[in-house]
């Protein structure tokens, strides 16, 4: 389990620039491999282009009390980038006028923001009724501070999806660090304390699953039946639904398939598993993505990759709606990993 | 050649081509061959860990490699795949066992 960020180790492939020459040279320069722009040619879908935006997903900072094994981000303690409240009311400004009904608030673990509650609160006041907070959960067990987080969700409705990577502790703690299992557990009591997660409660509790290793993610619904199962009867948790999420090649996972010489194996997983029929709800066909310092981009993955959307309009205070609407969607080899299998995306499966 | 053997991992991608030159039959085989594992009376999980534990006495390390990754796929811990690995092991060691009894009447046959 490393304790650091890339970008703390001085990795090379803390560069964006590093993780896209690995991403495009190799199995898929010399042909192996189709690239993912040839993929989705052969069923029409090129260029990517996005539909009618609903969802304004903005990273308020890559700030974590985690250094998980995978995580996309680099994000941990020693990370400091963070939005300020200037650009946060430069978001604000923009859901007023925009078409986008969902805000999607994710991290590092957003959570640490000290601006996190006045944005919520303000995005309320300006109409937005739809909140996704990505919570790691055991931010609600780090500190006094935060311990009334779950009143906090449930005073503005917001919809908690938290990642559990599995209903063992081993295989929990393995990829998010030792301890991670237990505090989760006690985060996902007190959420189901203020109703969160109950069935019938209009109070969206969804668990996010990723896998711990160099593998695609195995049925969702299977996976979910077996998570409720086994949490409710270990610990009486409840919950609403599991996202299956397929780890995307970039970043630290990135890191770790090639340090475990498992990087062309899951490439070739990847592209076998691609799935046509997911490319056209993936993500970032109704999501744009705002990095903490209000760069655009078109989902989450592509901010950390560097890849910035292909627009006149670059930065949220520049924000016109039907200029953005009208852009290419910017795709490399990564993509692969939302549309393998069932489709993936922040949303879990998508067909 | 210390690298080189006759299993090798990357074999396994290439197993759909084995309807290259009998597409008919091998079709047969794969639609067969998915049939089995759509869930059934048994659980997909369930008949995943079966043919994790018959990959092991068939020893068959292409099924093996499929199965333990199938198996991560559905949540599968490493410990129900070693139970699973044990019960084909019980049934593999079962069968050389049980022939005794045979052993046994021949001996009291011939000796008794």
């Amino acid at each position: 389990m490393k304790t650091q960020s890339l970008k703390k180790r001085d990795s090379e492939l803390a560069q964006a620039k590093r993780q896209l020459e690995i991403l495009s040279n190799g199995i898929f320069q010399d042909g192996e491999l189709p690239t993912f722009a040839e993929k989705i040619a052969e069923n029409g879908h090129f260029p990517l282009r996005p539909r009618r935006l609903e969802i304004l997903q903005i990273n308020v900072g890559y700030m974590c009390n985690q250094v998980c094994e995978h995580c996309h981000v680099d994000a941990g303690p020693d990370r400091k980038e963070i939005m300020t409240r200037e650009t946060m009311q430069q978001c604000l400004d923009v859901i007023k006028r925009t078409g986008a009904h969902t805000l999607d608030l994710t991290g590092g673990a957003p959570e640490m923001n000290p601006d996190f509650r006045w944005f919520v609160e303000e995005a309320a006041k300006a109409g937005i009724s739809d909140f996704i907070v990505r919570s790691n959960l055991t931010i609600i067990r780090a500190n006094k501070k935060y311990y009334d987080l779950p009143e906090f969700f449930k005073k503005y409705n917001i919809h908690v999806v938290s990642s559990m990577p599995h209903w063992t502790r081993g295989k929990t703690d393995k990829q998010r660090g030792d301890g991670v299992f237990d505090a989760s557990i006690e985060a996902l009591k007190m959420l189901n304390a203020v109703g969160y997660g109950m069935p019938d409660s209009p109070l969206k509790l969804d668990l996010v699953y990723n896998p711990s290793g160099a593998f695609l993610p195995g049925d969702q619904a299977g996976l979910q039946a077996h998570f409720k199962k086994a949490l409710l009867e270990d610990f009486g948790i409840q919950f609403h639904d599991l996202f299956a999420i397929t780890n995307l090649p970039i970043s630290r996972f990135l890191d770790y398939l090639i340090a475990s010489d498992n990087y062309e194996d899951y490439m070739y997983a990847l592209v076998e598993a691609y799935n046509p029929a997911a490319v056209q709800n993936v993500m970032c066909t109704n999501t744009l993505s705002v990095s903490w310092d209000g760069w655009l981009y078109d989902c989450d993955f592509n901010q950390m990759l560097g890849l910035g959307v292909a627009s006149p309009v670059k930065h949220i205070s520049e924000y016109q709606e039907d200029l953005l609407q009208d852009r290419k969607i910017v795709i490399s080899q990564h993509c692969y990993g939302c549309t393998a299998g069932a489709g993936s995306s922040c949303q879990g499966a998508v067909v | 050649m210390a690298d080189q053997s006759y299993y090798d991992p990357k074999d396994l991608r290439k197993f759909g081509k084995i309807t290259d030159w009998q597409e008919d039959l091998g079709s047969k085989f794969f639609e067969y061959y998915n049939s089995v594992f759509q869930e059934g009376a048994l659980t997909a999980r369930e008949k995943s860990l079966i043919a994790l534990a018959v990959a092991h006495t068939e020893r068959c390390p292409y099924c093996i490699d499929a199965y333990t990754k199938d198996g991560l796929q559905r949540g599968i811990t490493k410990e129900e795949m070693m139970e699973a690995v044990h019960v084909g092991a019980a049934i593999q060691s079962g069968a050389s066992l049980v022939h005794g009894v045979q052993m046994m009447n021949k001996v009291n046959k011939l000796d008794g």
